[in-house]
C-alpha cells in the first residue's frame, strides 16, 4: 500500500535526524535546561529517546483509536497476542512472527524479517545502526500497551538484519 | 485503523517534537521543508515505479500528474489544479480536505507555523529528480481558517543533466 510506503520514508527521515552532524548548530538556544546531551539544546538531532517517546505517542493515539469490542480483553497474554497480530498486521502488514513469555510478565515479540529494517542491507553490516531504527517502535508498542492500560518497558534487539526481537517487560504497579 | 493513521499521526508527533526543540516556528517549517525534500528526492522512484507515469513534457502535464496521480497515490486525494498563471509557469493545488491535518488544531502561540510544510518540500525533491526546478509554498490553510488549503506552485527552470548521455 502507497501509504504505508509513506510512513517508511518518513520514519527513515526522522531516523536520519539522528545521523545529521551539524558543525553550525545555529540559532535557538532552548530557555529552558536540557539534559545531559550538549547537542540537544540547538534541536539538530533527535536522539533515541525522543524517536521512543514520539512513537509511543503515535502509539497511544492508535490505541485510542481501536473499536470499543477489541478492548475487551480477559487476559495481559490476550493483549499481547492482539499486538502481534491485529496492530502489527494493520501497521506493517504483516504478523509478528513470534511471541514467547516467562509468564511472570516478560514477553518476546519476534519478527524475523521487521519492515524498517528491510532498507538495511541483510546480514551483520549495519548492526550497530540498527537500535535508532527499532526506537520509534518500541515506543509505539509501549504507547499501544499504556491506552489498553497497561505500563511496559519496551526494548529491542537485533541479532541478524532484518530479523528482530522486542521485549516487553510489564511493570507492576 | 491502518496505515494511513499512522503516517498522519506520526506526523503530527513529529511536528510536536519540533515545535518543542525549536525556538521559533521559522525554523520548524524549515525543518520539515528539508524533511520532506530528503523524503521526495527518494519517493520519486517509488512513485515511478508505482505508477508507470512517463516523462512529461510540459508543466501542465506535470501538474496532472501531481494532483491525479501522486496525490492520489500516496495520501487517498485529489487536489484541484486551478489559477494558472498567463505564463503557464504557476498553477495553485486546492485541498478541500488535507488528510494531514485530521484531528489537528494550530495551538495559539504557533501562529506562523505551517504545519503541513513537508509537503512542500516533497514536491520539491521530488521534481528535482526530474529535472525541474520549483517553487511550493502554501497560500491557504484550513488550519489557520482559510476555506480550502492551496498550494501554490511555480516553475524555475528546467535542471540540466549534468551526466554523459548514453552510459551503459
Amino acid at each position: 500500500m502507497a501509504d504505508a510506503v509513506l510512513f517508511e520514508f518518513l520514519h527513515t527521515e526522522m531516523v536520519a535526524e539522528l545521523w545529521a552532524h551539524d558543525p553550525d548548530p545555529g540559532p535557538g538556544v532552548s530557555a529552558e535546561p536540557r539534559g545531559e546531551e550538549p547537542g540537544a539544546a540547538t534541536g539538530q538531532n533527535m536522539n533515541l529517546s525522543v524517536l521512543e517517546s514520539v512513537g509511543f505517542r503515535v502509539g497511544q493515539a492508535l490505541g485510542e483509536r481501536l473499536p470499543r469490542e477489541m478492548l475487551a480483553f480477559r487476559e495481559e497474554l490476550d493483549v499481547l497476542k492482539f499486538l502481534c497480530k491485529d496492530l502489527w498486521l494493520a501497521i506493517f502488514q504483516k504478523q509478528m512472527d513470534s511471541l514467547r513469555t516467562n509468564h511472570q510478565g516478560t514477553y518476546v515479540l519476534q519478527d524475523n524479517s521487521f519492515p524498517l529494517l528491510l532498507p538495511m542491507a541483510a546480514g551483520l553490516q549495519y548492526l550497530e545502526e540498527a537500535p535508532k531504527f527499532l526506537a520509534f517502535t518500541c515506543g509505539l508498542l509501549r504507547g499501544a500497551l499504556c491506552t489498553l492500560g497497561i505500563e511496559s518497558v519496551v526494548t529491542a534487539s537485533v541479532a541478524a538484519l532484518p530479523g528482530c526481537k522486542f521485549q516487553v517487560v510489564i511493570q507492576n504497579s | 485503523m491502518g496505515s494511513q493513521w499512522l503516517f498522519t499521526l506520526t506526523y503530527g508527533a513529529l511536528v510536536t517534537q519540533l515545535c518543542k526543540d525549536y525556538e521559533n516556528d521559522e525554523d520548524v517549517n524549515k525543518q520539515l521543508d528539508k524533511m520532506g525534500y530528503n523524503i521526495g528526492v527518494r519517493l520519486i522512484e517509488d512513485f515511478l515505479a508505482r505508477s508507470n507515469v512517463g516523462r512529461c513534457h510540459d508543466f501542465r502535464e506535470t501538474a496532472d500528474v501531481i494532483a491525479k496521480v501522486a496525490f492520489k497515490m500516496y495520501l487517498g486525494i485529489t487536489p484541484s489544479i486551478t489559477n494558472w498563471s498567463p505564463a503557464g509557469d504557476e498553477f495553485s493545488l486546492i485541498l478541500e480536505n488535507n488528510p494531514l491535518v485530521d484531528f489537528v488544531e494550530l495551538p495559539d502561540n504557533h501562529s506562523s507555523l505551517i504545519y503541513s510544510n513537508l509537503l512542500c518540500g516533497v514536491l520539491r525533491g521530488a521534481l528535482e529528480m526530474v529535472q525541474m526546478a520549483v517553487e511550493a509554498k502554501f497560500v491557504q490553510d484550513t488550519l489557520k481558517g482559510d476555506g480550502v488549503t492551496e498550494i501554490r506552485m511555480r516553475f524555475i527552470r528546467r535542471i540540466e543533466d549534468n551526466l554523459p548521455a548514453g552510459e551503459e
